[in-house]
């Protein structure tokens, strides 16, 4: 019979043959970051790490404005991912957001805020708990972080806080494809104005009938204006994607997207047009 | 936070670290040659390399004319840097003989005005809308340009323009200017036509083998300017980058460019592409014939995705239903 002391020991043995994976030194990082072994022990500590290059990272060759970098982290060519989590180690605030696919695929694209020239990386946990890691380097002037928010020079800029655009497309291998922005000023904290940070903290994406497809955490790197576009798997029928965004004041806003197809019936009754 | 600027003083400054002074024994001094075009008795055009803004090229990308008058030299466009300023003043001084009497600047981006610093403010003259553009985001596009140059910017300062041009023509004896001002390209674009040679200075609202370059750029308004250049009589048409000819092809190719590009764009869009997508699409054949096609197609798509974001997406929160 066994001890409660051996018991004890059993689990720990245990517990630390399960963690020895992360534990052990992470893979060698291609673009030789050296905040790499950090950014594992500080993101993916909860299983081995591999670098795949099936995860895409596509960052434009140029950066036109860094306060807006467009980034899309592709997972899609690995089976069974559970969350992508997209960081650029350079940055001040390294982790810029966490997508969890409940029935999308794992994939997101977005703008995002670049301090200086970083690796930026995507990061996608497969059920078997393994990290796959991809990565690309971007070179930009930076200072993205700590500008002021394009919004803060305009007087009126909480009238249009949470205020959402959008539209939807059918793929052609059956997924529905959301394309969206919602306003809001996405205050880092690091501006040289003293703005606190004021930012969207969650997207959370539900079909019609409150099914749920993917939940986004977001961090102070994304962009003004969070503009994302996600891969869903919709239920066949369902009439609207409806998106749940909270930011860090605790304000709720709600917005609804027809579904494609069903575009021209619905657009006419809830949805009006943006003045060009 | 330190400027670019700031931080390359600094840089510079700081040679008790060894590895830097290898660096610096090993670097030939920065200098340009500025290559004269002569095109007509009294008018000459120094090419801009057509490349983008690099630390190979100082920056020297844009077409820079200089015309001689009885009244001293006339000098449009003044560069990317002191450095090349300073260069352009000797030249313009050694090809006519006399000094300079005015510059004109055709629009505020930084290729065509960081020379100003070797003229004197008075000569320089621009719309107020160049003015206004430089006091506003002038400091930020010389940041932006130390980091592109590096080294060929060295103690470079923006210096605005002190004299305002609209439409009245300026007479300097045997050339007379005739200001035009237009917009498109930026928000305020100075076309200058000189009624003696008819030589018609198009600045950047035309761009000839390079593909044209969309930061400021409002492409209806772009093309209203092009067909109005279209209709002003005009004996050879210098570009802001590219060959100047006596040929209609830069117009054609810059209006064609700004269609072609466009609509690639508004259908990606439309079709529910993101920007890395529309960014992934081939372009028409024909433009592989022009420099940076891919690069500056690359930067307009940053440009105009937003702004189509904007204007075309419908309204889909819980607000706007809840109004209508």
């Amino acid at each position: 019979m066994r001890t409660l002391a051996s018991s004890v020991l059993l689990i720990i043995v245990a517990l630390s043959v399960a963690a020895a994976p992360a534990l052990s030194a992470p893979p060698a990082d291609p673009l030789n970051s050296p905040m790499w072994t950090d950014m594992v022990k500080k993101l993916l500590l909860d299983g081995p790490v591999v670098i795949d290059d099936r995860v895409k990272v596509i960052v434009p060759s140029v950066v036109e404005n860094q306060a807006q970098v467009p980034v899309t982290a592709d997972a899609r060519a690995v089976d069974g991912v559970v969350k992508l989590i997209v960081f650029a180690d350079l940055n001040p605030v390294q982790h810029i957001l966490t997508m969890t696919p409940a029935k999308a695929a794992p994939y997101v694209a977005f703008r995002l805020k670049v301090e200086q020239a970083t690796p930026v990386r995507a990061a996608a946990q497969t059920s078997d708990g393994v990290w796959h890691v991809g990565s690309v380097y971007l070179n930009a002037a930076g200072g993205g972080c700590s500008a002021t928010a394009m919004a803060r020079n305009e007087a009126d800029w909480s009238s249009t806080v949470g205020q959402a655009q959008g539209k939807m497309w059918l793929e052609t291998d059956g997924l529905s494809r959301a394309r969206f922005r919602v306003r809001h000023p996405m205050d880092t904290g690091l501006a040289k104005d003293g703005t606190p940070v004021f930012i969207i903290e969650k997207l959370e994406l539900k079909g019609a009938s409150g099914d749920p497809l993917a939940t986004i955490e977001l961090h102070e790197p994304v962009g003004e204006d969070p503009t994302l576009t996600l891969l869903l798997k919709m239920a066949p029928g369902d009439a609207s994607l409806n998106i749940e965004g909270r930011d860090n004041n605790g304000s709720i806003y709600r917005s609804k997207i027809p579904a494609p197809g069903r575009q021209s019936k619905l657009k006419a009754s809830t949805t009006k047009e943006a003045p060009c | 936070m330190l400027s670019r600027r700031q931080a390359t003083a600094a840089l510079a400054a700081s040679f008790a670290a060894p590895w830097i002074n290898a660096l610096q024994a090993t670097a030939a001094p920065l200098a340009y040659t500025l290559t004269p075009e002569k095109l007509d008795e009294g008018i000459w055009v120094v090419r801009g390399v057509q490349e983008a803004i690099t630390q190979g090229n100082g920056g020297a990308i844009a077409n820079i004319s200089i015309i001689d008058s009885k009244a001293g030299a006339i000098i449009i466009d003044t560069g990317p840097s002191l450095k090349y300023g300073q260069a352009l003043s000797k030249l313009a001084t050694t090809l006519t003989g006399k000094p300079v009497a005015r510059v004109y600047l055709t629009h505020f981006h930084p290729d065509h005005i960081f020379g100003n610093q070797a003229f004197g403010p008075e000569v320089i003259a621009s719309t107020q809308g160049v003015k206004d553009g430089l006091a506003k985001v002038g400091d930020g596009f010389a940041d932006a340009m130390y980091r592109l140059a590096g080294d060929w910017m060295r103690g470079t300062e923006l210096v605005l323009p002190r004299k305002i041009v609209d439409r009245e023509p300026e007479d300097f004896g045997n050339r007379k200017f005739r200001p035009l001002p237009m917009r498109g390209h930026t928000g305020s674009d100075l076309v200058l036509f000189e009624e003696h040679s008819g030589f018609l200075f198009a600045g950047d609202l035309v761009f000839l083998d390079r593909a044209p370059t969309t930061p400021h750029a409002d492409l209806e308004r772009w093309r209203i300017s092009l067909s109005n250049l279209g209709g002003i009589p005009h004996r050879r048409l210098i570009p802001g980058h590219g060959p100047a000819e006596d040929t209609t092809r830069g117009l054609d190719q810059t209006l064609q460019w700004l269609d072609a590009i466009e609509a690639q764009i508004k259908s990606a869009f439309d079709r529910g592409l993101d920007i890395s997508e529309a960014i992934a699409l081939p372009l028409p054949d024909w433009t592989s014939a022009i420099a940076l096609s891919s690069y500056e197609y690359e930067r307009t798509v940053m440009h105009l995705y937003p702004q189509l974001e904007a204007k075309r997406w419908p309204r889909v929160d819980q607000e706007a239903s809840e109004t209508k």
